[in-house]
């Protein structure tokens, strides 16, 4: 520090804001550096992709890119993609957050059981269950559709929709609804009037991931879908096998869209301030 | 409820509108090979147009998850199946439907009696071969060892020489597919073991045995350290972190085409038995569910057509397995690769070896034994000795339980190739 | 409606859809654990336990999700903290910080060997600063420490964003009033995370801590990508049993092996940041 300041308290906060500062820069530049070398790889020509050192500013060579957009069935298996993650989104909320709130209010018989499925879900490895449900949904007719991908992708994230509304329902207090109740609301009202509001952020969380569980599966996908492949399935699934600058912008392309969707929705998720400062 | 019951019907409203758009037209050709995607749109592209088939290539997780469903279900999509001779080899080849009365088949007897799978008919049909081969840098050439000539390498030679690189360069830069993905136990059964042994099975624990992993290890001494994390070294050859390399053919392509002028082909080198090697095969079949039995058969015997091979030989840098005539306009790729092979093949001192026969789904174990030697011989140092007394039971156990005979340079069995 | 039917009524949908979709096909790859053909067996558990890879498989795991775990739990909790002190560009730096949860592990282990291989992006970094003179090896067997480094440091930059977010979450929830109240009191900013911050925010450090430890077991693709082959791990090592060996009675014993370790790791969780009822805001 080369001010010199009197007064030892304005000091201190500087520099507890310096540091604060530098903190979030820091933890910004943490997440964005690796990120930004894959943009440069994606947008460097296969020479400089294996050259040594690297540059650290992209050349922008469009030849890998463009090589992806004249794949045919890049945009089908596009439309089925975002299809599959859509649905996946609105099963796993509507299936999943009753029973958020169940968890969060009732103590009933079996609840800890309960709990227990939910978190099985998520501890046995998907790549080994896909062989029965592969065998289930040949002989159902869901095999090869969107909607029966959507389906196992739902169990996928079921776990995370319920344990985050389960633990978002537990923050907001009892009396609220209570409150509610004695003012008029029944049981249902009470709960869309008053509740809903409060864990939007916390639905919009668990949407999020429900949407990028489903758009970056791969196993499942491949397994079964055959004509309405997922982007992942379609792509993702043969990169390691392809050459490098390949690699790289396959990635980038599957990385981007799953970018833009938190960012479109990242509103509902931040807005939670404002409810909280009731 | 109302809202839920209303999604559930517009849920599936949708699955039905779907499903509904799922006509089966084209035959599914469920792949293993061909995996890269520009290998993949050059399949769909070049060697599969005109044909109504859906060329879809996974990995080897996803195939068979998908393949085992549909036989357990007793119906499925699937057409045609591309997959390596141990794919088809590990399956009940009552599960692939006979193909002895197609009359398409290999320009090889030996391909041929390999795709009946131990039964009196051809289950899968040979598709396309290669090999695997060595590969260098030319700027490494200059320090190969005195008197050293590079289409006719030993074991000795390509140590000191992969020495010599390290001292000049201050790397190790021999690579070495050692990688998850890495196809390292064929080079411990088709190249190292042939080449000091003269056998694979019956010699595993022998002396000789010993002696070819102690200059495994010498030979790991010049390897750059990184090559557990290889397993396509063409993406090293590219970036040079590696100068010579040991890969299969279609792994080592996009190095010659992308710098055709940088990069030597050469056949693998040579042992006190010989230089050995082995083929790759890869087949096609058709299982027991496929949809439409006719069209299945059609597209394979399109695969098998002499243009449809030179086609798939540039798509895929696999070779042809029927006598054609090959063009002089092929990728660098496949004229530095064919080269190689064809060297290794008529060198004097050739030790061709066969794929592994009779082993049934033991395959992946049988892989696993040679792998492990190697993880604890070379990469942790354990005494070569103890560790081929200890594997050696593990390989005579799947030898007995498959009862499958020596397959060459082995000496040939009565029954279950015996561990000497 | 009937309050004491009301709670089985609300999972009545959760349970019907997890029966179907994982129990029925969960039932059916955990019975070929326990069958060799002709009945019960605990042969299975036996030949993936005794393989000798099984305890170095199991070592890494543990390790790994020790060392990464309370990392990204420490870092999840200041990144919340910071956002929530924030006025100022908060939506874009949230934003930022959980655009990782969007990249899939397989997108992640490509990104980071870019980084970590010996033409990489660390390497040229280095060389243009003059660190070093030609490029290291840093993924090698020679150096398993910095293998774990790497590892570790990919799983933190890509997984952090989950508990971030369920964090901000429940941040979100906690009455402002508390603050107020104990800013009047004098208290200092590190006491009033501590009293007031982290127990009301039990309940979210539960799921976040829980879904990350699960996931943590889970650990492959990352690994695969840096670690090659020097790096086993308990996942690796049942997707070898399950599509390289076609064992699948093994694999689905692993498979148990690694619920089993889960649903441990789970209960102490829970234990440990229980919810009591009466503790609730």
């Amino acid at each position: 520090m080369t001010t010199v300041d009197t007064n030892p308290g304005t000091d201190t906060r500087k520099a507890g804001r310096f540091v604060y500062i530098s903190a979030v820069v820091l933890l910004c530049a943490w997440v964005i550096v690796p990120l930004y070398f894959l943009l440069i790889n994606t947008l460097s020509s296969p020479d400089t992709v294996n050259s040594f050192p690297k540059a650290f500013v992209p050349e922008f060579d469009l030849g890998s890119l463009s090589f992806f957009a004249s794949f045919a069935g890049m945009l089908t298996a596009l439309k089925n993609s975002v299809l599959v993650a859509g649905m996946t989104m609105i099963m796993s909320i509507v299936v999943g957050a009753p029973a958020g709130y169940a968890l969060s209010r009732f103590d009933f018989r079996g609840k800890e059981l309960f709990r227990l499925l939910i978190l099985l879900t998520r501890a046995f490895p998907l790549p080994l269950l896909a062989l029965p449900l592969a065998v289930m949904f040949i002989r159902t007719g869901l095999d090869d559709t969107v909607f029966g991908l959507a389906l196992v992708h739902t169990t996928l994230a079921i776990p995370f929709a319920v344990l985050i509304t389960f633990s978002l329902f537990s923050g907001i207090p009892l009396e609220l609804e209570e409150a509610a109740w004695t003012l008029g609301c029944t049981r249902l009202t009470a709960f869309t009037k008053v509740v809903l509001p409060l864990i939007l952020p916390g639905i919009t969380a668990s949407a999020i991931f429900a949407f990028v569980i489903s758009w970056n599966e791969v196993f499942a996908a491949a397994v079964l879908t055959i004509e309405n492949r997922t982007l992942t399935a379609f792509l993702l699934q043969n990169l390691d096998t392809s050459p490098l600058h390949l690699k790289f912008a396959g990635g980038f392309i599957l990385v981007v869209p799953a970018l833009i969707f938190i960012f479109a929705v990242r509103k509902y998720l931040f807005a939670m301030w404002g409810i909280a400062n009731r | 409820m109302k809202f839920k019951t209303k999604l559930a019907g517009a849920v599936s409203g949708i699955a039905i509108f779907v499903s509904a758009g799922v006509a089966q037209a084209e035959t599914l050709f469920w792949s293993t090979q061909a995996k890269p995607v520009e290998e993949a749109q050059a399949m769909r592209e070049q060697v599969l147009a005109g044909q109504d088939v859906d060329y879809q290539p996974n990995d080897g997780g996803p195939w068979l998850t998908r393949l085992n469903a549909e036989l357990q279900a007793g119906s499925g999509t699937i057409g045609v199946l591309g997959a390596l001779h141990g794919d088809f080899s590990a399956m009940n080849p009552d599960d692939l439907v006979d193909l002895g009365d197609l009359g398409v088949g290999s320009a090889s007897a030996t391909f041929n009696e390999l795709a009946k799978l131990g039964t009196d008919s051809a289950q899968y049909i040979p598709w396309m071969q290669a090999s695997y081969i060595m590969a260098a840098n030319k700027k490494a050439l200059e320090h190969l060892p005195e008197g050293a000539d590079i289409n006719a390498l030993t074991y000795d030679q390509l140590i000191a020489w992969a020495g010599n690189v390290q001292a000049a360069t201050g790397d190790a830069k021999f690579g070495f597919p050692a990688g998850p993905k890495g196809l390292k136990h064929r080079f411990f059964q088709g190249y190292l073991y042939p080449s000091y042994t003269n056998g694979v099975v019956r010699t595993f624990a022998s002396d000789e045995a010993v002696t070819a992993w102690e200059k495994m290890r010498e030979l790991w001494a010049v390897t750059n350290p990184a090559s557990t994390n290889f397993s396509f070294l063409q993406e090293q050859l590219l970036s040079e972190d590696v100068w010579i390399a040991f890969d299969h053919t279609s792994r080592l392509a996009q190095a010659f085409n992308e710098r055709p002028d940088d990069f030597v082909a050469f056949p693998a080198p040579a042992g006190p038995t010989g230089r050995g090697f082995m083929p790759v095969i890869a087949g096609v079949a058709i299982p027991r569910t496929a949809p439409d039995m006719d069209a299945a058969k059609a597209v394979v015997q399109h695969l098998l057509k002499p243009e449809t091979q030179i086609a798939t030989l540039r798509a895929t840098n696999f070779f042809p397995v029927v006598d054609v005539a090959l063009p002089d306009d092929l990728p660098p790729a496949v004229q530095a690769a064919g080269d190689a092979v064809a060297k290794m093949s008529a060198s004097a001192d050739a030790n061709p070896g066969l794929l592994p026969a009779g082993l049934g789904d033991k395959g992946g174990d049988f892989n696993r034994v040679f792998v492990d030697a190697f993880e604890r011989i070379v990469l942790a140092g354990q005494d070569i000795r103890a560790v081929l007394d200890d594997q050696k039971t593990r390989l005579q156990a799947i030898m007995d339980e498959t009862g499958a005979p020596c397959w060459a340079p082995d000496a040939p069995s009565d029954g279950a190739c015996p561990v000497e | 409606m009937n309050a004491r039917l009301l709670p089985y009524i609300l999972i009545l949908p959760v349970t019907l859809f997890l029966c179907l979709f994982f129990l029925y096909p969960f039932l059916l790859v955990a019975k070929q654990a326990f069958n060799n053909g002709s009945g019960f067996t605990l042969e299975n558990f036996q030949e993936v336990v005794g393989y000798w890879k099984f305890p170095i498989s199991l070592k890494n795991t543990l390790l790994l999700a020790a060392a990464v775990v309370p990392v990204q739990l420490a870092l999840a909790l200041l990144m919340a903290t910071m956002v929530n002190k924030m006025q100022k560009g908060r939506d874009l730096i949230l934003y930022v910080w959980t655009i990782p949860l969007g990249i899939s592990d397989l997108a992640a282990g490509i990104i980071w060997l870019a980084i970590f291989e010996q033409s990489g992006f660390l390497n040229s970094m280095m060389s243009g600063l003059g660190m070093i003179d030609r490029p290291m090896n840093f993924l090698s067997y020679q150096h398993p420490g910095i293998v774990f480094l790497a590892i570790a440091l990919a799983e933190i930059w890509r997984a952090t964003a989950i508990m971030l977010v369920i964090l901000v979450a429940g941040i979100g929830l906690i009455p402002k009033e508390y603050y107020e109240a104990a800013e009047v009191f004098g208290a200092s900013p590190w006491k009033r995370f501590w009293r007031i911050t982290l127990p009301l925010l039990r309940p979210s450090l539960q799921t976040a801590l829980v879904l990350r430890v699960i996931l943590a077991f889970e650990i492959f693709a990352v690994v695969a990508a840096l670690g090659g082959t020097l790096f086993p791990v308990l996942m690796g090592e049942t997707y070898a049993y399950q599509f390289d060996l076609l064992n699948s009675g093994a694999a689905a014993a692993m498979a148990l092996i690694i619920l089993a370790i889960s649903i441990g790791f789970t209960l102490i969780i829970l234990r440990a940041l229980r919810v009591p009822k009466g503790a609730q805001i």
